[in-house]
């Protein structure tokens, strides 16, 4: 059984994130880099699935800089098996990312039962490269997933919706799902397995190796920049009852005219 | 020259802190207030490969390098100084087995500790002697087929929990330190008597006792090294420890630094941040400039370890320093917090109580300045 988990590296939650000067992308020299979020419960229920089957090989499939290998080095030392990085810029778009995933599952030259990702990357929070993903593996896919069992060539899958209630779907295999928060709790990369990890094999590609090109963009990212600082909020004191009901009309009217939200 | 730490250093050095943030600082205020002995994390740590760092890879170990030890030891006393004290007293307990043992005691006494979650105490100290250890009045007896145990230890971390003791005694007391041998007993052997836990000002979560020996009797080939040579065993283990207990210093002072940064932009008076008064400015920086040579001075005496050369001076150093120096961030720390940094609602005060006992275990701060005179003036 060939299970594929697609990791992506971002920078660590405690960043502080700065656009280049020319508004380009963002400074990355001096980001710490870290495995998305969610996808550590991807890996996890992969590395979850290969302790009941100890035949499952875990790949760990990464696009992005070869700078560092962060994430692809703490998924391998949480138990994958063997890793695939596609080097790329790292502001590529969903499409191109998902058509280099597939080229590079593609090259591995094992054929895949499952596909596993997170369910959004924290950096630019596109929440579309499973999907697109699963689109062109020609697979089914569920997104969003909190409930996970494998059952033979089934996967039973839960998926939270508006209001808490769970959607429940039987998937054959091969299929993708998108983890959420809530699956499983992810394991910490333990000091043997970051040691065992530095012999794991991890394949590097170029994104022609893969069949991605220029021409495969279909989002290019036009400027970067800071949210508009919020400007400080307003106090009204109407501690004085006399004055309360022409303080409430003041409230009122900034709503409509300054806030616009009434 | 090269400052650098290596990539596998990093993750070992962020697997650390990432247990530190995630499964001790949520927890270390609770386990203080209580004095709970930290049972589940401890083990926790242990099945992470974060404790017992000293032992060789040929006894089961991950085969880490004293550099390593201290990189792990900082994040983890970042996480709690008193936790920390109970981990690393695994350490310091098993590092005589590591320098002064046989084959056949690494493979007895350190082998077991990979493979199982087991605890360790170091017993040294007595109720009269602290300081000066090599005046111990615990006697080993030769009693024919085995050694025979009497005296009195006190301030033995991990005592109520342990699995393995290194004990300390004389087989002469007129010999001095000539007389002085390390053995290793199983706490559960007839004859000892483990006091109730004391409690303390600061890191109490972890277990400090009395240990009581009443004519315990200990096999022979438990002895390290041969009788008399406990002295030296003890001196090199305390150039390897050194620099472990600066580094958890080191860890303390992080936190009381990244803490003290965090509150003083939050905290508004006069108008501005207090990190916009010029006298919090310059606390902050006195802090980061005595973190970053703390740090220069542990990773230099973990090196010098590694190197296989002797350390003893800059080990003292580094005792010194970094205890000395987090003594004065953390009240520094509760001085940038105001009124708040005295409550126990707030993080700081633990960490200031838990910083004064890194300057009296392991050798006090006065006795690190008479071994770096010493190694000055020789
Ligand atoms: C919480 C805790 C945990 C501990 N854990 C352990 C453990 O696991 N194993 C173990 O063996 N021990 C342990 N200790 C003991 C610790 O190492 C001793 O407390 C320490 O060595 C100091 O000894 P003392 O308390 O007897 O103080 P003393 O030696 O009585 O010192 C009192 C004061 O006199 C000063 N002083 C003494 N001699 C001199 C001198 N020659 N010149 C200048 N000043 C001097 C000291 O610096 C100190 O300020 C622990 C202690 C504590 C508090
Ligand atoms: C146990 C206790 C009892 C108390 N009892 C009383 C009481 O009975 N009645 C009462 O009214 N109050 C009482 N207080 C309050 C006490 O007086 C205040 O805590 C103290 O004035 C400091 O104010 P703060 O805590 O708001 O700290 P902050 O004012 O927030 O100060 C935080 C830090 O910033 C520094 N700082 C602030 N402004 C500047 C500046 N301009 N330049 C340089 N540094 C600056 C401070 O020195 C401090 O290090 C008590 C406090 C405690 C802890």
């Amino acid at each position: 059984m060939n299970i594929f988990v697609c990791v992506k590296q971002v920078p660590d939650t405690e960043t502080k994130i700065t656009p280049t000067s020319d508004g380009s992308f963002i400074e990355t020299a001096s980001i710490k880099w870290i495995m998305n979020p969610y996808d550590e419960f991807a890996v996890e229920q992969a590395l979850l699935i290969k302790q009941a089957n100890p035949a499952a090989n875990v790949s760990v499939v990464r696009v992005g800089s070869v700078k560092d290998t962060e994430a692809l080095r703490t998924a391998m030392a949480m138990g994958a098996d063997d890793a695939f990085l596609v080097e790329a810029a790292d502001n590529l778009d969903s499409y191109s990312i998902a058509k280099a995933l597939k080229g590079a599952i593609e090259k591995s030259g094992k054929k895949p039962d499952l596909v596993l990702a997170g369910k959004q990357a924290i950096d630019d929070d596109a929440l579309q490269v499973p999907q697109i993903l699963a689109e062109m593996m020609n697979l089914p896919s569920v997104s969003v997933i909190v409930g996970f069992e494998l059952n033979g060539t089934t996967v039973k899958a839960k998926r939270e919706v508006e209001g808490g209630a769970l959607e429940v779907y039987e998937v054959a295999t091969p299929c993708v799902f998108a983890t959420n928060k809530g699956l499983n709790t992810p394991r910490y990369a333990s000091l043997p397995g970051i040691m065992k990890a530095k012999k794991k094999p991890m394949v590097q590609l170029s994104l022609a190796d893969v069949g991605v090109s220029d021409a495969d963009r279909r989002v290019k990212y036009s400027q970067f920049r800071l949210p508009p600082e919020k400007p400080a909020g307003k106090k009204f004191d109407a501690t004085d009852a006399a004055k309360q009901k022409e303080i409430v009309a003041q409230v009122v009217g900034l709503l409509r005219t300054e806030a616009k939200i009434i | 020259m090269d400052f650098s730490l290596s990539s596998e250093q990093r993750e070992i050095q962020d697997l650390a802190y990432k247990f530190a943030k995630n499964e001790m600082i949520p927890v270390a205020h609770e386990y203080d207030e209580q004095g709970k002995f930290p049972t589940e994390i401890f083990k926790k740590a242990w099945e992470l490969g974060l404790l017992n760092t000293c032992i060789p890879a040929e006894y089961g170990g991950s085969g880490f390098s004293a550099v390593d030890g201290v990189l792990i030891c900082e994040a983890l006393a970042y996480g709690c100084m008193g936790m920390n004290s109970s981990f690393m007293a695994n350490d310091l307990a098993l590092l005589p087995i590591v320098i002064g043992g046989n084959d056949a005691q690494k493979k007895k006494f350190l082998t077991p500790f990979t493979e199982e979650f087991k605890i360790a105490s170091f017993c040294l100290t007595e109720p009269g002697n602290g300081s000066d250890a090599g005046g111990i009045k615990t006697t080993i007896k030769d009693g024919g087929d085995h050694w025979i145990i009497n005296g009195e230890k006190m301030w033995i971390t991990n005592a109520g929990y342990a699995n393995l003791f290194v004990v300390y005694g004389t087989i002469d007391v007129n010999l001095k330190h000539k007389g002085i041998s390390a053995i290793v007993v199983d706490p559960k052997s007839p004859g000892i008597e483990v006091g109730k836990k004391e409690d303390k000002m600061g890191h109490r979560a972890s277990d400090t006792r009395g240990v009581r020996f009443n004519n315990v009797k200990v096999a022979k080939e438990n002895m390290l090294g041969k009788p008399g040579e406990g002295w030296a065993i003890a001196m090199a283990t305390l150039d390897h420890s050194r620099p472990l207990v600066a580094s958890s210093a080191l860890g303390g002072s992080q936190h009381a630094l990244d803490l003290s940064i965090k509150y003083s932009k939050e905290r508004n008076q006069f108008g501005v941040a207090i990190a916009k008064h010029q006298a919090v400015q310059f606390m902050i920086a006195e802090m980061g400039m005595k973190v970053a040579c703390a740090r220069l001075l542990v990773h230099k005496a973990a090196w010098m370890c590694d190197q296989g050369e002797r350390n003893t001076e800059i080990a003292s150093y580094a005792k010194a320093f970094a205890s000395d120096s987090c003594m004065q961030i953390t009240t520094d720390a509760v001085q940038i917090y105001g009124g708040y940094g005295y409550s126990r609602e707030y993080p700081v005060e633990k960490l200031m109580r838990d910083a004064k006992l890194l300057q009296i275990y392991e050798g006090t701060s006065q006795i690190q300045r008479l071994v770096m005179a010493r190694e000055l003036l020789k």
